[in-house]
């Protein structure tokens, strides 16, 4: 299995690269880590006009703090997300969930921009975007825009970028004080992709639920946010029987499918049972936050 | 065939020039092109881990690779760790560990291991068969390259 021919042009900078994707007119394909790209090439499944290298540009690797976000460059490796300092201080669950992310050969290389754009339905990455309300920064040469990742996650594979675009940047908020988080996976093996995946946060207000969130991966078409389960518990604590309603509605909400690895049915379960041990975890760290935000 | 490009890639200390398809794998570059068939190329879309190889001292699937992606960079590959009579440390306790058989997977394990050992604790065998579970062994069933592995943690001679 080897790649079918095609043209390349190892970009040096941002203008270099949008201009080269806009004269290849949808043609193109954006080689960033490759860890997805390259065995679609190899088997070939794609037959891009010319391969746009992005590896080379300066700058688009990066994890920076301002005051209230975390910025991460597109080109960003896995390896860099799981071991930042910043990111294990504002976003531990990132931290954790990155360790479940494919192998460590694959995490040297894979980039944050590549995983999010290839929006594998089982991946953790599209997950983690919209479970902390990620921004995400797009350019072509006829401008930029930021969008939410609510917006961006379309279909299986599919999101909401033309030919011509190219992610450059994500947006994090970071999150209230007195949040904790939860992140729970079951795979085949480790490193493989999720049969199901669920990461929580939970924002502690005395004893009640101020805010929360859940999302999942690996049980339907896209990673999604499980609203009605979030509705159910801000203004609440959090309980057995509470958890049990709230793991029902996500079993509700998701649509997942029977494949080779898992039926549907065992996908729904999983979901149900992987967020109550997340909600669980979550209030746990929320409400023991002043102490262990950041070191749990 | 496309037209070519120029590169120059070190690997394992040694400069190459070559002019190359830019399709042409990084796998394929090194068997193929410089010899150097230490490196072994299993099922070419990244699962197997046969053909890991160290890129600027952090591992990568020379399956997942372009050759032209390696211009200007530094390439070791599993000829750089010893030879014949001068094994490294690892490749010594592989050996006396029988943590290998056939030996197709050896040459992704090390290099796997070279990586692990330099960036992770590995605390515990769990820690390490999770490192190692990217790289399908079909021999061993892994217990002697987990057991040649730890021995090296203990030694606390990973480098």
């Amino acid at each position: 299995m080897k790649p079918p021919v095609f043209d390349y042009i190892a970009a040096t900078s941002i203008d270099m690269a949008v201009a080269a994707l806009a004269e290849a007119g949808g043609e193109a394909k954006i080689l960033a880590g490759g860890q997805s790209l390259m065995p679609m090439l190899n088997f070939r499944l794609l037959r891009p006009s010319i391969l746009v290298d992005i590896n080379r540009i300066p700058g688009l690797a990066f994890i920076d703090e301002t005051a209230d976000t975390i910025r991460i460059g597109a080109l960003t490796r896995h390896f860099q997300l799981e071991t930042s300092p910043i990111v294990a201080q504002h976003f531990p669950v990132v931290s954790c969930a990155m360790t479940h992310v494919a192998h460590l050969a694959i995490r040297n290389r894979g980039t944050i921009g590549g995983s999010l754009c290839h929006a594998d339905p089982a991946a953790e990455l599209p997950m983690l975007a919209l479970l902390l309300d990620a921004k995400l920064r797009i350019v072509s040469s006829a401008g930029a825009r930021t969008l939410a990742a609510r917006d961006f996650f379309l279909d299986t594979m599919t999101v909401d970028l033309d030919g011509a675009e190219l992610l450059t940047e994500i947006v994090v908020p970071k999150l209230p004080s007195q949040t904790g988080w939860g992140f729970e996976e079951v795979a085949r093996r480790h490193g493989d992709f999720a049969l199901a995946a669920v990461a929580a946060t939970l924002t502690a207000s005395g004893n009640q639920i101020e805010q929360a969130r859940i999302a999942l991966t690996g049980v339907g078409p896209t990673a999604l946010r499980a609203d009605e389960a979030e509705s159910l518990l801000v203004g609440r604590s959090l309980d057995a029987n509470l958890i049990r309603r709230a793991a029902e509605a996500v079993r509700e909400a998701i649509s997942p499918e029977t494949d080779l690895h898992a039926s549907a049915d065992y996908r729904r379960h999983l979901a149900g049972v992987l967020t109550g041990r997340a909600l669980a975890a979550a209030w746990r760290r929320a409400t023991s936050a002043a102490l262990a935000r950041g070191a749990a | 065939m496309s037209k070519t490009l120029d590169i120059t890639v070190t690997v394992n200390g040694t400069r190459y020039e070559a002019a190359v398809e830019p399709r042409l794998l990084l796998a394929d570059f090194l068997r193929h092109t410089l010899g150097l068939t230490g490196t072994h190329v299993g099922c070419e879309h990244g699962v197997c881990g046969a053909c890991t190889v160290l890129v600027e001292g952090d591992t990568a699937r020379s399956c997942l690779m372009l050759a032209v992606q390696a211009d200007g960079r530094n390439v070791e590959t599993v000829e750089s760790l010893g030879r014949i009579g001068q094994l490294n440390a690892l490749q010594r306790s592989f050996h006396e560990h029988h943590a290998l058989q056939c030996g197709f997977c050896t040459p992704g394990m090390l290099m796997t291991a070279t990586d692990l050992l330099r960036k992770y604790p590995l605390a515990t065998d769990d820690d390490i068969r999770k490192g190692l579970s990217g790289n399908l062994c079909r021999c061993t069933g892994y217990e002697h390259i987990v057991k040649a592995i730890r021995a090296i943690v203990k030694a606390g001679d990973g480098q």
